[in-house]
């Protein structure tokens, strides 16, 4: 029996909402508007809201003194070619998984999954040297194999959550009319799971774009993403605040405003099969 | 004129112009983020008009981002670097592991003899240079001209640590939130251990002896801590335990310490209107001393090297020379005003009367020629550094110790504990590295 919503419940939980919200935005809002503020006005205290002289200067010298456009398509080629390259490893892969299990097939996924538990930098030097032998260094190509890489267990099994919502019958069904493996997955599978597969190419570019730890050791001036355009700006002595603050937004801004319209897809996919 | 011969003479141009594009040899520059970088960045126009045939490509990187990145690739030989910014600590190790390239036979208008002899030694290995600084620093004590007036009090140009404590009692207003001293106290080797150790220094403390034993079990460091955690209890800011250079000169900037003992290099900044809201009422002393022959002040240089796998020598030696010149601080003078000169490397700089008006030139320069990092200590020691042990093993150990002193600094464990524990945690650390070796 449905619970009733009386209004002043409503009106917590709408207010408890907000709330969260603005508390999860906070640490954005207050980069945005560090952004506008003078070095000097950006380590004010008591810190400035609002009332503060707004500038564009720290903008304006960001655009000056670093290719902005450069980082961004580097970023761009980096997280969308890592996560295409991962979902076409990862559908047949969480297909296999969920649909013909085998004896051991739950020790798999764990086993992927503790591979995420291992600290990046213990592995640093081989794959540094693997790269370096490959001529992979500062290369789009290195960044899109290593960050499929890091992101593959995290994909195999968000899709492998979605596949086994999907009754197999009608994968039988499809069989039983004469549907090749690869038809059943790409015209049967494929469709059916698509909210599943949006969210998890979104969530996949997403974790691509902030990875600050392979894309800064790996690269130098050519294949450096947004990550190495935001950290040239933070410096060991002297005010850097509102120039770091302005780099920041403007590398933010781009998957922000891919989230906010994607959102509902996002949740959409994130909460699937979450209730029945 | 035929079709064949219109095509050609556009294959021959579009080949010489590609032949012109292909011998341009490309530098990859590895450099900070700080102020005298930028502005060589935005100069170095000035280099390429002059060596047409060399473009350059550059990485600016945090710090610690920067030691980890260049690190990794000079240790590995990646090659993604032909020229790294690179410290007075990283130096004397690389060198020594024949990592980088020899400065030595640098033309002789390059006039290396014109370099400080104390910044020149630190950059020195068995007689070679293997790294040309780029802009070179001390540390000194920074205060309030209006504050210690007030205070009826008068600063020696090099004052002694007991005086310093007794004017910052006298210059502390926690009412009106101002604080007397502002110190380091965010743990790190290159934050508070870098003031911590260069202060051991003038106290007769050291962090190893001969045998490469720790040293924090003996009383010359039981006093400079506790002569350090009492000071700042009494007249420092709250939460100081989180501050490092950028929060302390926050502070000081917006009038809220009365004296700052930290890099020369911050002068500049704490003397400028723009960002400075007590920009006139700045004075300098020498780092303080105990009467033991050593001053608390440190020594370090940003400096330019070559790692020794560059397939591009030639060509980086060039711009090193450049970067590094006589001519490069008339550049900026002109440029920028002499204010903005990057200090501390050359004697020539400091002998022109122009640069001699710059009100913190002097100082920065008593405080390097105070500084020697073959000799750091009171008594003899087995390394090099001076708010630092050259050895590769520091940077971990010394994070470690200076999170036992911030603890400290917070008031979560006592002097005591904390050197007990840091005595412990660095036997540790050696006997596994291996010393004495």
């Amino acid at each position: 029996m449905a619970r009733s919503v009386t209004p002043r419940r409503k009106m917590v939980v709408t207010v408890l909402a907000w709330a969260v919200g603005l508390l999860i935005f906070f640490p954005i809002l207050w980069t945005i508007l560090t952004s506008f503020k003078t070095e000097a006005d950006a380590i004010a205290s008591p810190p400035l809201f609002l009332g503060f002289d707004w500038t564009l200067e720290n903008y304006a010298e960001v655009q000056e003194r670093s290719d902005y456009f450069r980082h961004f398509w580097n970023s761009v080629v980096i997280s969308v070619g890592s996560t295409l390259l991962g979902l076409l490893i990862a559908i047949p892969s969480a297909w296999a998984m969920a649909f013909v299990p085998g004896r051991r097939t739950k020790d798999v996924l764990m086993w992927m999954l503790s591979t995420k538990m291992l600290p990046p930098v213990g592995v640093l030097i081989p794959i540094y040297l693997i790269f370096r032998d490959a001529g992979l260094l500062d290369t789009r190509t290195g960044l899109v194999i290593v960050l499929t890489l890091i992101n593959l267990p995290i994909i195999i099994w968000m899709l492998f959550t979605y596949f086994k919502e999907i009754p197999g019958e009608i994968l039988e069904a499809a069989r039983m009319d004469g549907a090749t493996l690869w038809a059943e997955i790409l015209h049967v599978l494929t469709p059916m799971a698509v909210p599943g597969i949006a969210s998890t190419l979104l969530l996949n570019i997403i974790l691509s774009w902030n990875e600050a730890f392979w894309t800064l050791n790996l690269t130098a001036a050519k294949a450096a993403p947004l990550t190495a355009f935001i950290a040239s700006y933070s410096s060991p002595e002297g005010l850097f605040y509102a120039k770091l603050s302005a780099a920041s937004t403007m590398a933010i801004a781009p998957i922000l405003i891919m989230g906010w319209f994607s959102q509902k897809q996002l949740v959409r996919g994130l909460t699937f099969g979450a209730v029945k | 004129m035929t079709l064949s011969r219109i095509l050609v003479g556009a294959t021959a141009a579009t080949l010489m112009a590609f032949a012109a594009h292909a011998e341009k040899e490309k530098l990859t520059i590895a450099t900070v983020n700080n102020g005298d970088m930028i502005r060589m960045q935005k100069l170095s126009g000035e280099f390429t008009a002059k060596h047409p045939d060399i473009e350059l490509e550059w990485v600016t990187l945090e710090e610690n981002v920067l030691r980890q990145r260049v690190t990794t690739d000079i240790a590995t030989k990646g090659g993604q670097y032909d020229v790294m910014t690179i410290g007075t600590y990283e130096v004397p190790i690389w060198g020594k592991k024949g990592w980088l390239v020899s400065l030595n036979d640098l033309p002789a208008s390059y006039d290396a003899d014109d370099i400080l002899p104390a910044i020149r030694g630190g950059l020195t290995v068995d007689g070679n240079l293997y790294a040309a600084p780029f802009y070179g620093e001390s540390s000194m004590v920074m205060y309030r001209t209006d504050l210690m007036e007030k205070a009826g009090l008068s600063m020696p140009k090099a004052p002694t640590w007991d005086f310093i404590a007794k004017a910052a009692q006298a210059m502390t207003d926690k009412k009106n939130e101002v604080y007397g001293i502002c110190l380091r106290g965010k743990a790190g080797w290159g934050e508070n251990m870098a003031f911590l150790t260069a202060t051991a220094n003038s106290f007769g403390a050291k962090w190893f002896d001969m045998d490469w034993k720790p040293q924090f079990d003996t009383a010359p460091w039981k006093k400079a801590l506790t002569f350090y955690l009492d000071m700042m209890g009494q007249s420092g800011p709250p939460g100081a335990s989180s501050n490092g250079f950028n929060e302390n000169l926050a502070l000081f900037q917006s009038g809220k310490c009365g004296m700052w003992i930290d890099a020369t290099v911050a002068a500049s900044f704490v003397t400028n209107p723009k960002d400075s809201a007590v920009a006139d009422k700045v004075g300098f002393a020498l780092a303080p001393d105990t009467g033991l022959g050593k001053r608390g002040n440190w020594l370090w240089a940003w400096s330019l090297g070559i790692p020794a796998g560059s397939k591009k020598v030639d060509a980086a030696k060039s711009f090193v020379a450049w970067a590094t010149s006589k001519e490069y601080l008339a550049l900026v003078a002109s440029k920028e005003g002499w204010a903005n000169v990057p200090p501390g490397t050359r004697q020539s700089l400091y002998d022109n009367p122009e640069y001699a008006k710059v009100p913190f030139a002097q100082m920065t320069l008593d405080s390097i020629n105070s500084a020697d990092p073959n000799s750091p200590t009171v008594d003899k020691v087995p390394y090099v550094g001076v708010q630092f042990v050259a050895i590769p093993e520091f940077q971990g150990i010394a994070t470690a110790v200076g999170q036992q002193f911030a603890a400290a600094l917070a008031g979560t464990i006592t002097a005591d504990q904390a050197l007990k524990n840091a005595q412990a945690l660095t036997q540790r650390a050696m006997r596994k590295a291996g010393y004495p070796k």
